[in-house]
């Protein structure tokens, strides 16, 4: 007889503008590998940040049940306690140090704060061999690859007596073997009687091992499918399942010539000389055409575009691009401004803002000579353009003069959108637009995408929520593991179809 | 600041007309806190006057004050520069020995024939600083090697040189008069002398020093320009937004601060004439200090080094060449630093092993007390230099005062510290 471990109940987390989780319920039964699943942004991190206490008690509605206790976690530290352990996706080791002193980091054994090195040593082969990792407990965590990583985050894990152990898309970063090698050892634990939950992209690994899956879509619970209903389609179509509405603005597409066009272009890592990143891309985009990636996170998708807006990332870049049939220099970013091109970032804060500075000075950053003559800035001419791109875009604020760091998400989008307007491009290349912002702000971005492509631009939309890409692309290209696996017209494709797309070209891929 | 002509972006603007007299309030406690610095100044100026008996508004040591502090002021602009683009240059105190002991060295020692004309050393002079400025600004942009640890050997490395070009600790001089008025001249009287009050002549006959008032004639001319100018400039640029359709600030906050700003320049422009005229330096700084205002705030430069130091990133993807501007903004400390070097060696009349020794920090200090921030992106020239003259009356006023040099350091070290800590307060209660 099984008894439940995990009770979550009718869970709603909201942020500001959004409901990222609304009524979610989740029951884990001991000893079982339970795997959630959904798109990128439907909220399965979110949910288990609020499992681990990341988000705590409080800031969420409803109840956490934990081996029959009601728990009200007020931060990590709460939930490691009890034994719900979490591995999240990016690695959280620290390069310099070794691997035993990272397994016991904040957690070592010392007396009056002097570390006693032997045990903590000895304990770390023990549970080293627990994960078959056979490495140096000495060994520095730059000195080993990401599946040995990641099997040190599992060895971390289990040195805190661990009962619910969550693993958040463990297999991202991993090649073929070191995944296997990964679920493997998650059947191993399983057979020891450890409860896990997984959660994943690749629906092939979790049709290999879970008991259970729970599919999760728009921050709700859809439904958990019992071992023998897990298929790859079923769970497609859960996944994806939702009409598309209204939700995007009504368009009448007036597709021109072909205005860019990338032929062969292929870039390697910037750090990891051999590792090909972008392999053989050929992509044509039209005038008035709006063109969608879609591709789930990691596909190459950014890399690909930054490649292209003045190498800003890789190395051995080769292939060609022309503008209008002609040849054109993108090997810096002013020269692919110059040329018509514009990139916004898919990371507004890091890259699209200075943020302790104003939306003026902001809006004008990428053509100040177009505000500017010899090198002097009009300081009127400077001004109207910003009130004129803060009408045009809809951007809120009680005026130009205020700094985008104290914006929201999506009023800062807009910014990034009406500098690179200002710098009228040919060609916009929008990674993620609507990332993190609301709804009512995704459908004001979305009306703008659809203005340009009427004004005869051409513009290729990066972005992981395929609901999206259906609704405002005329084409789209399917991204996988750095390579184009599908393209197909907007009218003729389905997320279904996406979706097969990226997981056979998984399949096909390393 | 009467060359001040651009107009105050920052002031608290809105285009919407119909919350007037919220914008009256937010733009007053905008202009606070831009003039709160400069009221400081004003604060501790009359403290001082106070404290010393009168002698610190004393024409003579006005002129002092502008002499003694002129090198911190002309390198605190480069500097402000390379701390707003996001760097630091340690070595500027040593830059600036080195120049003033090669052209020392150019002058006396070294049988150049013409070449050892002032004005050909002086030119040379900030040629080689600019060079030296491009060196270590080549391996901060194009390396990637932290300004910090570039110009601390920068630091290292100049001022070995400069003892090691005088000979060990030896100095070089006295270098020719007409090098010296760099720093310690005053702007000839083409227009002659004003005297309003006759000198007393005492029982021999002769005149008794300091008795009288004779004008500097040139030198008040020049400041009336100036203060006509500034009143001009700020009126305009008004009209201009109003034309446009903008709100300004309100008009009594206008004429009170640009009657405020003109009656402080005329009093100093008075206590100079009253003494030998305007300093040489003074006038040098006046347009260095205008010209870097008018950089910072009006060119696309200046606006690109702010975007650079305010997000490195976001510049570079924004079609900003980083590792060039980067160059160019060492290259400009360089010359400076020279410059710094120059006008300490003509003050001296000579050049010594310790020239500029120590003064990068008081560069620095000048900098952070004017409200730039530590991380880049923010800084203000008008600020910087305002930093230096508080350093600088603080330390002419002390030395009045008779305070003991080591206790001026602690004063000044918690100066430094009060002056930042009330800007972050400041700023995290906005």
């Amino acid at each position: 007889m099984t008894s439940t471990i995990l009770e979550m109940r009718d869970i709603t987390k909201t942020f500001p503008g959004v409901k990222a989780l609304s009524n979610v319920n989740l029951s884990v039964e001991e000893g079982e590998i339970h795997a959630i699943v959904g798109e990128n942004g439907a909220g399965k991190s979110t949910l288990m940040k609020v499992l681990s206490g990341v988000y705590p008690s409080g800031t969420y509605e409803g109840e956490i049940v934990f081996r029959g206790q009601e728990c009200h976690f007020k931060g990590i530290h709460d939930s490691e306690h009890i034994g719900i352990v979490i591995i999240h996706q990016e690695l959280a080791l620290v390069p310099m140090l070794s691997i035993a002193e990272n397994i016991f980091l904040g957690n070592e054994h010392a007396t009056y704060g002097v570390i006693d090195w032997n045990a903590n040593e000895k304990r770390t082969s023990a549970l080293l061999r627990k994960v078959g990792l056979k490495e140096d407990p000495k060994t520095l965590i730059t000195n080993i690859g990401v599946g040995k990583q990641q099997l040190v985050e599992i060895a971390k894990a289990l040195s805190k007596e661990v009962k619910l152990l969550i693993l958040d898309e463990p297999t991202a970063s991993l090649s073929e073997k070191d995944s296997q090698a990964l679920l493997d050892l998650l059947l191993e634990f399983k057979r020891q009687g450890m409860t896990s939950i997984l959660i994943s992209h690749k629906l092939n690994e979790v049709n290999r091992v879970a008991d259970k899956v729970t599919v999760i879509r728009d921050g709700r619970t859809i439904e958990t499918l019992p071992r023998k209903d897990i298929s790859e389609d079923r769970i497609i179509t859960s996944m994806v399942g939702r009409s598309l509405d209204d939700r995007y603005p009504p368009r009448e597409p007036q597709i021109g010539d072909v205005i860019l066009e990338v032929k062969n272009w292929s870039v390697y890592h910037p750090i990891h000389a051999e590792r090909q990143v972008i392999k053989n891309i050929n992509l044509n985009v039209r005038k008035g055409e709006v063109v969608g990636i879609a591709g789930l996170m990691g596909a190459g998708r950014t890399e690909f575009a930054m490649s292209l807006f003045g190498r800003s990332y890789g190395r051995h870049i080769t292939g060609e691009v022309s503008l209008d049939g002609k040849p054109i220099d993108l090997s810096s970013v002013s020269k692919a401004v110059a040329s018509g091109i514009a990139y916004v970032t898919e990371d507004r804060k890091t890259f699209g803002l200075n943020l302790i500075d104003h939306i003026k000075h902001n809006v004008t950053l990428a053509n100040l000579s177009g505000v500017s003559s010899h090198g002097v800035i009009d300081d009127m001419r400077e001004m109207s353009v910003a009130n004129d791109y803060r009408k045009k875009t809809n951007i809120r604020a009680s005026s130009v003069y205020q700094l985008t760091g104290n914006l929201s998400g999506g009023n800062q989008q807009k910014v990034v959108l009406s500098k690179w307007l200002f710098a009228d491009p040919q060609v916009l290349i929008l990674d993620e637009p609507t990332r993190g912002i609301d709804v009512g702000a995704k459908y004001e971005i979305y009306t703008i995408i659809a203005r340009l492509a009427a004004e005869g631009k051409a513009i290729i939309v990066i972005s992981s929520e395929m609901p999206e890409l259906l609704g405002i692309t005329d084409r789209i290209y399917v991204m996988n593991e750095g390579r184009i696996v599908g393209e197909m017209p907007a009218s003729e494709a389905s997320q279904e179809k996406i979706m097969r797309a990226i997981v056979r070209g998984e399949g096909k891929a390393s | 600041m009467s060359t001040d002509s651009a107009p105050a972006p920052q002031s608290g603007v809105a285009e919407d007309v119909k919350h007037g007299p919220r914008i009256a309030v937010s733009a007053l406690t905008t202009n606070l806190r831009e003039y709160g610095l400069i009221i400081a100044l004003i604060v501790i100026m009359l403290f001082f006057q106070y404290t010393t008996s009168g002698t610190l508004f004393k024409p003579v040591n006005l002129s002092n004050l502008v002499q003694q502090n002129s090198f911190i002021i002309v390198m605190a602009l480069g500097m402000l520069l390379v701390i707003v683009a996001g760097y630091i240059d340690l070595s500027v105190g040593s830059v600036a020995g080195f120049i003033g002991a090669l052209a020392a060295m150019m002058m006396v020692i070294w049988p150049l024939g013409i070449f050892s004309n002032p004005l050909v050393v002086s030119i040379v002079c900030l040629i080689v600083g600019a060079l030296i400025g491009a060196a270590q600004g080549y391996w901060i942009a194009y390396h990637r090697i932290p300004s910090f640890i570039v110009t601390l050997a920068g630091m290292l490395i100049f001022r070995g040189i400069c003892q090691a070009l005088l000979g060990g600790g030896s100095s070089v001089g006295p270098l020719p008069d007409s090098f010296k008025a760099l720093s310690s001249g005053f702007i000839p009287d083409v227009i002659g002398p004003l005297t309003l009050i006759p000198p007393t002549v005492n029982a021999a006959g002769k005149t008794i020093v300091g008795s009288g008032l004779t004008l500097h004639m040139t030198t008040v001319v020049l400041g009336v320009i100036a203060v006509l100018a500034y009143a001009y400039f700020g009126l305009r640029a008004r009209r201009k937004r109003e034309k446009h359709g903008y709100e300004a600030e309100p008009f009594p906050l206008f004429v009170i601060k640009t009657l405020v700003g003109s009656a402080l320049a005329l009093f100093l422009v008075f206590q100079f004439a009253s003494y030998k005229g305007l300093p040489v330096v003074l006038l040098v700084m006046g347009v260095l200090i205008s010209l870097f205002v008018f950089v910072t705030k009006r060119m696309t430069i200046g606006r690109r080094i702010y975007a650079m130091g305010g997000n490195a990133k976001a510049a570079q993807l924004s079609g900003i060449n980083t590792e060039r501007l980067t160059l160019l903004v060492f290259i400009n400390m360089g010359v400076l630093s020279a410059l710094g070097g120059l006008i300490i060696a003509a003050r001296l009349g000579q050049a010594v092993p310790a020239a500029g020794l120590g003064s990068e920090l008081d560069v620095i200090a000048a900098v952070f007390i004017g409200g730039a921030s530590a991380m880049g992106g923010v800084g203000q020239v008008i600020g910087a230099v305002v930093g230096g003259f508080i350093m600088g009356v603080m330390n002419n006023g002390m030395s009045i005062m008779g305070v003991n040099v080591d206790w001026q350091q602690v004063v000044k070290g918690l100066v430094l510290l009060g002056a930042v800590i009330f800007d972050v307060y400041n700023k995290n209660k906005a």
